[in-house]
């Protein structure tokens, strides 16, 4: 009986999730949508001017879209060889009490707050970008590597799990075939934890998107379409976090139309993801 | 502690985007509950609505009178001056708040009383050179035409332009009293506070900016425009021109709540204006 009991108040909890996600989707939808219908599909994502306040108002996103891809190929492009390499030196070369030390300290990245990078950003990563290499310093430079750092921690922890989780077997196969440890590794353990370190980059992907708080500090939100990495751009979060508060009317139907296209960005990357997250070693074999 | 409370307010304004996040995510996840709330008015308290520029200070002065009157509840409410008119004309708030003068049409309807004004700073960076523009190369530089510090007898620099977003008071302010209509390039970098623009513009000696006169500090500088410094007194002189009025507005006849008069009363005291002018506002003009 109290087995029973126990077992439906999880079920409720867990009906509770579900139900918050479907209100989540219905809200940014209906609030949304009829802005895309009035503006067009096509205006909206092409459209490269966004005034919202103009009269008569301007709504095209591209800008956003431009900066969010730009932010997030330049995130993963300092966190993807990074992740990569820490998670391999922690599975295969780290000596135990060093794995020790540095498995907490990875978990303690992740922990701190997004504001806290984005300070640092602001005001010790920007001012050096501008005094070396000129711009602003506010840019998608300064936004890429800090959130690079931001999304190690999930491209570490998922491709650690996958290399470890390759069957002992395989790699014994390869030692006893005369391969060096760098062979066993290039050769053998990446190839096989493939789809494992995949679905760990489209889930820093999607961080690296999500991220709005520290974005909006860095990136210095400007509407053109940036064309270099040391000019400032917005993204489809920051944009959203920047406007919001003051936002009514068609203004606010907007920013939730660019909320529903990064729900569908997101929702398409988690798909990605899923599909790859499988047993390592699963695709290898019907290969 | 006046000091103390500015500070308080200036942190506040520099975390400002982070508060917005959760107003917006609480505005998803409670949404059905605001929907269901709307319906109810508050009998016993006063609720003031508005200006997203008046509020913050309209509830600092809430707060020390509830603190002195205990069990009065003040319900400050930051939408913007255009719903706050609304709710005035409409009579869902007892006082609107406004940062901007109020239309014909809307004047027709509605009172108003002035309870402090805001001037608007245009700042650079302390070690820039430029140290005052005419109104017209302020219009040249934030519209892109200017494009180099050098044009102004600065530096061989590109000039760096921060600003508000679109939909904020003070971006309404600039567009209207200095650009006079005229576009903002696209290329500027945009800022969600007055501390935000500060901090960025202290650390940037390309920048410019623009920001409340209040907010303005000694980590960046305040330019004159057409050789008039900003300063409270110039403001009071009617020298330096690029001022918003901050009004409370309520409709024609209305009478008042005992806690509504006495509220708009502690504002107006010598001790409620000493606080806004603490804060860094200019009193009103003199008449009453």
């Amino acid at each position: 009986m109290k087995e029973r009991s126990i077992s439906f108040i999880l079920l409720i909890t867990a009906f509770g999730a579900l139900v918050a996600l479907g209100l989540i989707t219905y809200f940014i939808f209906q609030a949304g949508v009829p802005l895309i219908a009035k503006v067009g599909l096509w205006q909206f994502l092409a459209g490269s001017t966004w005034n919202p306040t103009a009269k008569p108002p301007a709504f095209g996103i591209l800008p956003m879209i431009v900066g969010s891809l730009w932010l997030t190929f330049g995130s993963l492009v300092i966190g993807v060889p990074l992740g990569l390499a820490v998670a391999i030196f922690m599975v295969e070369l780290a000596p135990a009490w060093l794995a020790v030390v540095m498995r907490p300290a990875i978990q303690l990245l992740a922990g701190i707050p997004s504001v806290i990078y984005g300070f640092i950003g602001l005001t010790l990563l920007a001012p050096v970008i501008r005094a070396t290499l000129g711009g602003p310093g506010l840019s998608v430079l300064t936004g890429a590597i800090i959130l690079g750092f931001m999304i190690l921690p999930t491209i570490i922890a998922i491709s650690e799990d996958a290399i470890r989780a390759v069957p002992i077997a395989v790699r014994e196969g390869a030692v006893a075939l005369g391969s060096s440890h760098w062979q066993v590794i290039t050769g053998v353990l990446l190839p096989t934890a493939r789809s494992g370190i995949i679905a760990g980059i489209i889930l820093g992907m999607g961080r690296a998107l999500g991220e709005t708080m520290a974005v909006i500090m860095m990136i210095g939100n400007s509407l053109a379409i940036p064309v270099s990495p040391l000019q400032p751009a917005t993204t489809l979060t920051s944009n959203i976090g920047l406007e919001m508060a003051y936002a009514s009317g068609q203004h606010r139907e907007a920013l939730f139309a660019t909320g529903v296209v990064l729900f569908v960005f997101i929702m398409i990357l988690n798909a990605l993801a899923t599909t790859f997250v499988r047993r390592p070693g699963t695709s290898r074999r019907s290969a | 502690m006046h000091i103390r409370t500015r500070r308080l307010l200036s942190i506040a304004a520099v975390r400002g985007p982070r508060g917005r996040c959760w107003r917006s995510l609480l505005f998803l996840a409670l949404l059905p509950l605001l929907l269901a709330a709307c319906g109810q008015s508050d009998s016993a308290g006063l609720t003031v609505t508005g200006s997203t520029s008046v509020a913050p200070f309209a509830e600092h002065l809430a707060e020390l009178y509830q603190h002195a009157h205990a069990g009065t509840a003040i319900n400050i409410q930051s939408l913007g001056s255009s719903a706050g008119i609304q709710a005035a004309i409409d009579g869902v708030a007892e006082i609107g708040m406004s940062s901007r003068e109020l239309k014909p049409e809307e004047a027709d309807k509605l009172d108003e009383l002035v309870i402090a004004r805001d001037a608007l700073a245009v700042i650079v960076h302390p070690a820039n050179p430029v140290s005052k523009l005419s109104l017209k190369q302020v219009q040249d530089i934030f519209s892109g035409s200017v494009r180099s510090w050098s044009a102004l007898g600065g530096p061989e620099q590109p000039i760096d332009l921060v600003i508000r977003e679109a939909g904020s008071g003070t971006a309404g302010a600039f567009d209207e009293l200095i650009m006079k209509g005229k576009a903002i390039t696209i290329t500027a970098l945009r800022q969600g506070s007055n501390g935000a623009i500060r901090q960025v513009v202290a650390e940037n000696p390309n920048a410019i900016g623009y920001i409340s006169l209040g907010i303005v500090d000694n980590t960046v500088k305040a330019l004159a425009i057409n050789n008039v410094a900003p300063s409270v007194a110039h403001v009071e002189a009617g020298t330096y021109t690029f001022v918003r009025p901050f009004l409370f507005v309520w409709r024609k006849g209305h009478t008042f709540s005992p806690l509504a008069k006495q509220y708009i009363d502690y504002v107006m005291s010598a001790e409620g204006q000493q606080e806004l002018q603490n804060l860094g506002l200019v009193k009103g003009p003199a008449s009453p």
